[in-house]
């Protein structure tokens, strides 16, 4: 036998080393955490279509609708142009794709290939799976919000809010619309049958809510039952929420209620959130439907 | 080792059904600590459903199933860290690489084995940082038996662990398994290879229909000890063959006509195989005839049943 089998042989029948005590929760989760933030850039494909979309979108949108054209000029004398305007729709769009579409779609096809019926044949507490989604959507999210805001700043010369208060009313804002976020894409993952139909069964919401949301158009230009349909989705309420962080006062009257409506926000996405829970606890499964 | 109950696994009466599909039907099974058993049968005979009912991934719908003094269903604390599992069918991880993975996978367990040596009781040293999805067949069978083995587990579950494993690997793999018998591991797996369950098991199960239809070790399964044996030799050049239940008889007879050495002499019991196919009611051993020439002296063998389809379903 050659002599890898020999040193093979002498290797495994050593006694494993020494230490049995039981790794900690949170010390899986954090190293869950690196390592699907590691693949989650090592996928092309979760890299353009949802880490870099709402960037290169907002490039697009204020180079189309460039050239000194602004929204709400006459209303509001003076309006904003087109990228500020945009830059919290983009914001808010990318919040659901690193958590929403990220999760549902990867998730999806982790239980169709079978990913997670092996990580539940191991000791690795439940707990610190999700944790770990949890932790690589914040990191991948906050990374993504950054070069947004940064590319809207020097490139398109966005002004950025400058005071505490808006910066505090973001970091609710984002956590709120992340966390919903996360728990529906966890919830929405058993939807797809497989891997193959995963990506459509998820970017075909996705890129309706985006449509009648205010991410792509004016908010107020859609028809008011369509306006009342977006209503009961969270992503209408996450770009209200990221236009009062990011637009200037004057132009709070422009919303369709007249108002940034933070408490109905608050309230709205609290209740996704707690829905996105209870669904998730009563159906998340860990194999394929009709495995076991 | 904490356990105390007398057995690793001990199942009785276990049944369990898909639709009109009895997978599994009134099967018992008892594995003691530190025993390699292979379960050997057809396709879709329910190896893989018992053994996913061992593992707990499965529900049952009858029957009690103890592993390492637990019901699987209902597992207790710590009883994971005690068990390995290598699925039949495992995908996914494409995007990491070998050594990411066996040292994330580590983290796991609260007395794992050293990555490196995994890694190289697995063959894969070469492989170390190219990613799960540019691996060849074999070599990610090997990454999933090295993830299976990482934790030390007390109980191992390998279900057809081997498949699409070179000649070569398989060998290797085989002394892998003995090494981690030979420290006290509890190995439950399942084959199609019969050498492989004859080299590695110390006992083999064979299941048809949900059902375990002999289990002995793979010198006595299904009375290959006492079945009858082939002896061949040579007489001034022309082969002989005899079928006899007293080989030692024979023998002994041979060699006070040869005046001692008896040229071109074997002895062959039943292979696994023979046992095997005959038990799960497909008698398929060559008729010696077959392979003796003419002019030999030759007990006709009774050709109890030879109407196999000669065209057998294989994987
Ligand atoms: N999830 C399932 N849903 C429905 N039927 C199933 C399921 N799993 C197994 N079966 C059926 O149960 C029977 C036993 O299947 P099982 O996978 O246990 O066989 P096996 O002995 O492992 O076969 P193989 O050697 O091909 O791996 C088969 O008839 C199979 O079709
Ligand atoms: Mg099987």
């Amino acid at each position: 036998m050659s002599r890898t089998t020999a040193s093979a042989h002498e290797r495994s029948t050593a006694t494993p080393s020494p230490d049995r005590t039981k790794p900690s929760t949170l010390r899986i989760a954090v190293a869950r955490t690196i390592l699907e933030t590691r693949i989650y850039f090592r996928e092309r494909d979760s890299v353009v279509f949802s880490f870099l979309f709402p960037v290169v979108l907002l490039g697009l949108f204020a180079t189309v609708f460039g050239g000194g054209e602004t929204v709400f000029g006459e209303a509001t004398g003076g309006g904003v142009d087109f990228a500020r305007y945009f830059l919290p729709g983009m914001v808010a769009a990318g919040i659901m794709l690193v958590s929403f579409q990220t999760l549902a779609i990867g998730i999806a096809v982790e239980r169709d290939e079978g990913t997670l019926k092996r990580l539940r044949g191991t000791p690795m507490p439940p707990a610190a799976y999700f944790l770990g989604k949890v932790g690589m959507v914040l990191l991948t999210g906050l990374a993504q919000v950054a070069l947004l805001l940064a590319v809207a700043a020097v490139a398109f010369d966005v002004p950025l809010p400058g005071d505490a208060g808006s910066w505090l009313r973001f970091a609710w804002v984002y956590l709120l619309g992340t966390a919903a976020g996360t728990v529906l894409g966890l919830a929405y993952s058993s939807v797809p049958s497989s891997a193959r139909s995963a990506s459509a069964v998820v970017l075909a919401p996705v890129l309706i809510l985006q449509f009648i949301s205010g991410v792509f158009f004016v908010f107020n230009d859609l028809p008011s039952w369509l306006q009342n349909v977006a209503s009961v989705f969270p992503l209408k309420w996450l770009a209200q929420g990221m236009r009062s962080v990011f637009l200037p006062d004057r132009l709070e009257p422009m919303e369709v209620s007249g108002s940034w409506q933070l408490a109905p926000t608050a309230l709205i996405l609290s209740v996704w959130l707690v829905a996105g829970l209870l669904l998730c606890a009563r159906t998340f499964r860990w194999g394929r439907k009709g495995d076991s | 080792m904490i356990t105390t109950t007398s057995q690793a696994v001990r199942v009785r009466g276990l049944r369990k059904a898909y639709g009109d599909v009895t997978a599994v039907d009134a099967l018992d099974l008892d594995v003691d600590h530190g025993e390699v058993v292979a379960l050997l049968g057809p396709n879709g005979a329910g190896k893989t459903t018992t053994v996913e009912i061992l593992e707990g991934y499965r529900h049952r719908d009858s029957g009690e199933v103890g592993v390492l003094g637990a019901d699987p269903g209902r597992p207790e604390p710590g009883w994971r860290d005690r068990i390995g599992i290598v699925l039949q069918t495992s995908g996914g991880l494409d995007e990491l690489t070998v050594d990411e993975l066996v040292r994330h996978f580590r983290v796991y367990y609260p007395a794992p084995r050293d990555p490196d040596e995994v890694i190289a009781a697995v063959g894969l040293e070469s492989k170390r940082r190219a990613r799960a999805r540019h691996l060849s067949g074999g070599q990610r069978r090997r990454l999933d038996v090295a993830l299976g083995i990482l934790g030390s587990p007390d109980l191992l579950f390998l279900d057809e662990p081997t498949t699409g494993f070179d000649p070569e690997a398989r060998r290797e793999f085989w002394s892998l398994i003995s090494s981690l018998a030979d420290g006290g591991t509890t190995i439950i797996l399942t084959t199609h290879y019969l050498d492989e369950a004859e080299q590695l098991a110390d006992r083999v199960g064979i299941i048809t229909a949900g059902h375990i239809l002999a289990m002995d070790s793979p010198a006595r399964i299904g009375g290959r000890d006492r079945d009858d044996v082939v002896v061949r030799w040579l007489d001034e050049g022309e082969p002989h063959s005899a079928t006899t239940d007293r080989p030692t008889a024979l023998v002994t007879d041979l060699a006070a006509r040869f005046g001692g050495e008896v040229p071109g002499l074997s002895v062959d019991r039943p292979t696994l195989e023979d046992v095997y196919l005959r038990l799960i009611g497909h008698d398929t051993r060559p008729d010696t005839q077959h392979d003796t020439g003419t002019g030999g002296h030759v007990d006709e063998r009774p050709d109890d049943r030879s109407d196999g389809p000669t065209l057998e379903a294989t994987r």
